[in-house]
């Protein structure tokens, strides 16, 4: 850095530094709104969702996993639908548990006691996978994590869910 | 470093003379404004160039936002400008470009008339430019109807009107524009499509046409 400078710059070599300078700054000007536009929705805050009530009184939960279907309001951009999802929802230890029954191996639907073998049991019928009735994956079946759970929170002796989150 | 690459795809590939043929010529003395500041004139083409390109940008990013369908059309406008980030940085500069091509376009055509670049042997230059400039009108009409509010909808309505008025096909001119009776589903989806498909391709290949003219011809010399 600090020797003698042997290398003067060209009058060349100048105007191309700052001609690329200062096109690269007026195209990157005009690029980075674009691109971030186009990133948007991979780079925006996923928002919490507020719970909602699934018309399923406290008093209502047994320790038997019962399948409650509830609608869900989804806003996809610009488009705003109401989508039906469903949750077992059984109390275990007292804790009112809510599992979405979506197959953690490849996202098919399970079943409480879906399979006459296998009684007590979640079973997803495209590969066999199988779950404990807390959730927890039966080793040796495809899925390799437990079942979602959503949040839970009873309000006024209804049971409401909130964001599903994965377990384990 | 990019020297090195360079060398490796030219070794290869023999690219020198391709982009000297196309970058690498005098500019006249009479046409560079560091000789003549008066001579910024002939940059007009240039940015109109420019614009267009902008244009095409921001253009094909507001087309990921969206959609062309009479009853999400206002909203995903709505959400691209409001919701999205820098989407309304994008749209202004799509909704401001496209004032700017035709302004830009018209003190082109301008220094081109007084110059009197037009004549022998640059005629069908002329006549190119002629049609760019209205394959950009097409652009501004098609472009106008998209966001589908109460200003697009009625700046078709009149737009339609006058068409209409064209003795002979007038009636047949309006009814396929719109695609129907009524300014409606089929006029925004055609719309749509005229504006993101057929012109810009048009604009291209008359682009082509217009700077290969350029090239073979020459700048035209100096008053
Ligand atoms: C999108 C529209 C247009 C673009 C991007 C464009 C671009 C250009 C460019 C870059 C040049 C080189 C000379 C200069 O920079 O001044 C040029 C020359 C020319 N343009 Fe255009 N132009 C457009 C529209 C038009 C229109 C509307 C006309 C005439 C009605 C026209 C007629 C000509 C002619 C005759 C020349 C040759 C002039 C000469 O050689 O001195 N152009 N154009
Ligand atoms: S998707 Fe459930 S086991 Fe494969």
């Amino acid at each position: 850095m600090s020797e003698e400078r042997k290398h003067r710059v060209s009058r060349r070599q100048f105007l191309t530094y700052t001609l690329t300078g200062v096109g690269g700054f007026m195209a990157a000007g005009m690029l980075s709104p674009m691109v971030r536009m186009a990133l948007d929705p991979a780079l925006e805050d996923t928002d919490d969702s507020d719970f909602i009530s699934i018309g399923l009184s406290e008093d209502d939960v047994t320790e038997e996993p019962q399948l409650v279907n509830f609608d869900v309001e989804i806003e996809d951009g610009w488009y705003t639908s109401e989508q039906t999802q469903s949750a077992y929802v059984f109390r275990q230890d007292g804790e009112i548990l809510a599992l979405s029954p979506i197959c953690t191996h490849l996202g098919c639907t399970v079943g409480w006691e879906g399979n006459q073998d296998y009684p007590d049991q979640f079973y997803c019928p495209c590969h066999h996978g199988r779950f404990e009735p807390d959730g927890t994956n039966i080793q040796g079946t495809p899925p390799t994590r437990p079942l979602d759970v959503y949040e839970v929170e009873v309000r006024d002796g209804m049971v409401h869910l909130g964001n599903i989150r994965e377990r384990g | 470093m990019l020297q090195k690459i360079y060398d490796w795809l030219d070794t290869r590939l023999d690219i020198t003379p391709m982009w000297r043929d196309i970058a690498d010529h005098e500019v006249p003395e009479h046409v560079n404004p560091a000789h003549h500041f008066s001579a910024f004139v002939y940059c007009f083409g240039g940015l109109t160039f420019f614009v267009v390109v902008i244009q095409i940008l921001s253009g094909m990013f507001l087309t990921m936002y969206y959609v062309p369908d009479i009853v999400h059309a206002y909203e995903s406008v709505y959400y691209l400008q409001n919701e999205v980030t820098h989407g309304m940085i994008v749209r202004g500069m799509h909704h401001w470009g496209a004032s700017l091509v035709i302004v830009m376009m018209f003190l082109h055509t301008l220094r081109v008339f007084f110059t009197g670049s037009y004549k022998k042997p640059r005629e069908l230059n002329w006549v190119v430019g002629v049609l760019l400039f209205f394959v950009v009108l097409g652009l501004g009409f098609t472009g106008y109807l998209l966001p589908w509010d109460m200003k697009a909808y009625f700046a078709t309505v009149v737009g339609l009107e006058i068409a209409e008025s064209a003795p002979i096909i007038g009636g047949f001119a309006s009814t396929l524009l719109a695609g129907g009776e009524i300014i409606g589903a089929q006029t925004l989806a055609r719309f749509f499509a005229i504006h993101v498909f057929f012109l810009p391709g048009a604009l291209l290949g008359l682009l082509g046409a217009h700077f290969y003219m350029i090239r073979k011809q020459g700048i035209s010399g100096p008053l």
